[in-house]
């Protein structure tokens, strides 16, 4: 049971770190946002469940698949609030001089 | 190996600060905010089990919605005109690309 | 060593916070300053001190200070002078002060005066006189529960103070214009609405399972009313002012502030009325020990009750002014 646990904990941790690193490393807010969210939920999904796999008593077990549902809920929902309010609020996303700027951002609901 | 994931996670919320101190636009320290506030969700689970204490999973929960009610409230309050991008903030932006 | 980096993220944050002067960039640090502090309690062992800082310091102060600022101004004004004079006063006080600790006996250290006075009588007797498990809420709760009692009342009187200043009267040409602005937000709020309907009913679930854990786990009357009032306020924000003032009529909830306070204080003139002395909890059953467990449970709905109408008032007072002078504003320009 442990070294499931143990190879759980390990890909959780990767990938907050990866997640880390492309909030610092990305260029612009909207590559930003996509590297945190995806990151972020799969993260916390696999420490989660490699906590769950330690085999603690019976409460600790369900009181981490609360939370593990809550944030599957949770965070893509928090990602979309603050994207729609970058762009209802002209964030512009940063795209190659070539492209047209404003046949990419006109107006989305 | 939860020693080393509770490394991992301070070594993250480091990054989160970094770039919440150096985001050249508001919204980028908002998203900062909310992974710090993930991360947080993370360490304090990870900490109860390290430290031999599983109450402290009653916090996390807590976090969790906090976390999201600030990142909704932001959204629901951006409708003024003092959201908009400024032009400083835009000049930033052209500085770091 | 997990204490240290967790002291220096916060003095990173402090420094930043001082030197910045966009407005809502700060209140989003002064965010994760909360939640800082909060992990700090934790790494300490103090669960309970966390769990209220997450929920009060991290949650609501974050909100209300961000609709605070949306109101009046984003950018700090520049100074104008610098000031050396007070600098060296400060730098003289605070030189003072540490030569001042530097008598004091070492941090945590068990021959320190204040673990050998009444601590020790807490932590061994606490079982046999009260029966609880967690001593945080047996000495929150009976040994000092006339502190808790002061506690209560000053945020009835926070409550009472924002109700004094900031609540405005709303025209009704006013209303039925702001009614139809908030319905047609659905489309656009349309994905939030649902995901939040699903979240609301847990949410208060866990706000009244936390009320009544606090007996055995980190919990009360305090961190319940605020989750409680976070689901009102969270409803809120998703429907608009209108629609949450027909859920929860406003008169009710200022009621509910009172009978916080009023229960709280019955509680303790009962005890006087059957001989022994105010908020003596030995006196409300002929068990003593059940009396304490009694006492306990009433005193804690009293300040469940208080503390979620109180934000609920302070939340629904902001938003009111808000919604008003914004609405005036869109229909100038």
């Amino acid at each position: 049971m442990s070294i499931s646990s143990a190879v759980f904990l390990f890909i959780g941790s990767f990938l907050c770190i990866s997640g880390g690193v492309g909030i610092l490393r990305f260029p612009d807010f909207y590559t930003r946002m996509h590297a945190v969210g995806v990151t972020e939920t799969l993260a916390t999904a696999m420490i989660l469940i490699g906590l769950m796999l330690q085999n603690p008593g019976g409460l600790v077990d369900l009181k981490l698949f609360i939370i593990l549902l809550m944030t599957l809920f949770i965070s893509p929902t928090a990602s979309h609030a603050l994207a729609k309010a970058a762009m209802n609020n002209d964030l512009k996303p940063k795209i190659n001089k070539k492209d047209d700027i404003e046949r990419v951002t006109s107006s989305k609901p | 190996m939860l020693i080393a994931a509770t490394i991992a996670i301070l070594v993250v919320m480091i990054m989160a600060i970094t770039r919440a101190i150096m985001g050249p636009t508001l919204y980028d320290r908002i998203l900062a905010v909310n992974m710090f506030g993930t991360k947080t969700v993370l360490l304090i689970s990870v900490l109860g089990f390290v430290m031999g204490r599983p109450e402290f999973l009653d916090i996390a929960i807590v976090y969790a919605l906090i976390n999201f009610i600030s990142v909704i409230a932001v959204l629901r309050h951006s409708d003024k005109s003092i959201f908009k991008t400024t032009e400083q903030e835009e000049k930033e932006m052209e500085k770091n690309s | 060593m997990i204490h240290i980096v967790l002291l220096a993220f916060l003095v990173a944050v402090a420094i930043a916070i001082v030197r910045m002067r966009d407005l809502l960039a700060v209140s989003m640090l002064l965010g994760i300053y909360g939640l800082l502090s909060a992990s700090f309690f934790v790494t300490m062992d103090a669960v309970d001190v966390a769990f209220t800082e997450a929920s009060v310091g991290a949650g609501i102060s974050t909100l209300l200070m961000l609709v605070a600022i949306t109101m009046t101004g984003r950018s700090e004004h520049p100074e104008r002078h610098k000031p050396l004079l007070a600098l060296f006063v400060v730098f003289i006080t605070g030189g003072l002060l540490i030569y001042g600790t530097l008598d004091m006996p070492y941090f945590g250290s068990a021959d320190a005066p204040i673990h050998l006075h009444v601590a020790p009588h807490y932590i061994n007797n606490s079982m046999q006189e009260i029966g609880v498990p967690n001593i945080v809420t047996s000495v929150l709760a009976s040994y000092r529960a006339f502190d808790t009692f002061g506690e209560v009342v000053v945020i009835f009187t926070a409550g009472i103070g924002i109700l004094a200043l900031l609540s405005v009267v709303r025209r009704s040409e006013d209303i039925t214009k702001i009614d139809s602005i908030n319905d047609s937000m659905h489309v656009e709020y349309l994905l939030l609405r649902i995901i939040v309907k699903m979240l609301i009913p847990f949410i208060l679930l866990y706000a009244l399972y936390v009320q009544f854990h606090g007996d055995f786990g980190p919990g009360g009357g305090f961190q319940a009313g605020v989750i409680f009032a976070s689901a009102i306020i969270l409803y809120a924000m998703l429907f608009g002012m209108s629609t949450a003032r027909r859920v929860i009529n406003q008169s009710v909830i200022q009621f509910f502030a009172a009978i916080g306070v009023l229960l709280y204080g019955s509680v303790g003139v009962v005890s006087l009325l059957n001989g022994k002395s105010f908020l003596d909890y030995s006196a409300l059953s002929a068990d003593p020990v059940a009396g304490q467990h009694l006492g306990i449970l009433l005193i804690e709905l009293g300040v469940g009750f208080t503390v979620a109408s109180v934000m609920v008032i302070i939340f629904f007072n902001f938003e009111g002014r808000r919604d008003v002078s914004h609405h005036q504003g869109k229909n100038k320009t």
